[in-house]
């Protein structure tokens, strides 16, 4: 391991909040909690792209533009799934994703 | 120094992510998921990411958190106390740490290609000749997407009959 700065550090701890975001994901039983867990991968997927940006050796500039279009995927994403909660809250009474199959046929 | 300042920001991002992954206050979580937003923001400025650092301030810290909590208040906020684990929660930990092991080894094991130690930053200039020439078609495409989610929100969140009575649809 390195003494200075490098790509690693921001590799680990890119996947560390990924893996804390999968664990919310997949543990938590409130819709909001797992659209904010969504929201933590995310981030930890745009660290790791502009960490590679940064540490490409050349100037490159195709990761921050990704992650602009994440961002904007991901506001588009907040939004829509907000709605659709709170139609599911006003039809359901309910929040949890045990509660909300409506699809099981 | 660099290296200080990115273990203050990496700490701050952590400890708010796992108090967001663990609180059981849902407004607690909203608030934690902010300190954690602001953290990444402090991590692109140190790689000299400037521009997303403003954006992820504006955008994460400025609207979509509110826009969460805006969802949370206008909700009745009595059910979300206690905000409980799934009864498999373990399954989901093992899986957790196991793709952090995964994504760790990966990491630390295959670095010959991008060993650099020096970061480089990009012009703000630089960044919009991009967006806008090379990548002005997705961009558009965007924001057409963001229309579209934008008022697919309204016609999906509208209210259709009164506050509890069953919804026949739009």
């Amino acid at each position: 391991m390195t003494l200075e700065l490098g790509l690693v550090h921001f590799q680990v701890l890119a996947a560390a909040l990924f893996c804390l975001g999968l664990y919310g994901v997949l543990a938590r039983r409130s819709v909001v909690m797992i659209l904010m867990s969504v929201e933590l991968m995310l981030n930890a997927v745009n660290l790791n792209l502009v960490a590679f940006g940064a540490f490409r050796g050349e100037a490159t500039v195709v990761g921050q533009v990704i992650v602009v279009f994440v961002i904007t995927v991901a506001a588009a994403e907040v939004g829509l799934a907000l709605a659709i909660i709170m139609r599911l809250y006003r039809g359901k009474g309910s929040v949890n994703v045990d509660d909300i199959d409506l699809l099981k046929g | 120094m660099s290296l200080a300042l990115f273990y203050i920001a990496a700490a701050v991002t952590l400890v708010a992510a796992v108090g967001l992954i663990t609180t059981r206050n849902i407004v607690y979580a909203a608030l934690f998921l902010l300190v954690a937003l602001l953290g990444v923001a402090g991590l692109f400025i140190l790689l000299y990411a400037e521009f997303l650092a403003l954006v992820q301030l504006l955008i994460y810290g400025g609207a979509i958190v509110i826009v969460i909590l805006f969802a949370l208040m206008l909700t009745r906020s009595g059910e979300f106390d206690a905000v409980t684990e799934h009864r498999r929660w373990p399954v989901a930990a093992v899986v957790s740490v196991g793709l952090f092991a995964l994504l760790v080894a990966a990491s630390v094991g295959d670095s010959g290609l991008y060993n650099s130690q020096v970061r480089t930053g990009v012009e703000f200039e630089t960044l919009g000749r991009t967006l806008f020439e090379l990548w002005a078609i997705p961009f558009e495409i965007a924001s057409v997407v963001l229309l579209i989610a934008l008022v697919g929100a309204v016609v999906v969140g509208r209210s259709v009959g009164g506050d509890g009575e069953p919804e026949d649809g739009p």
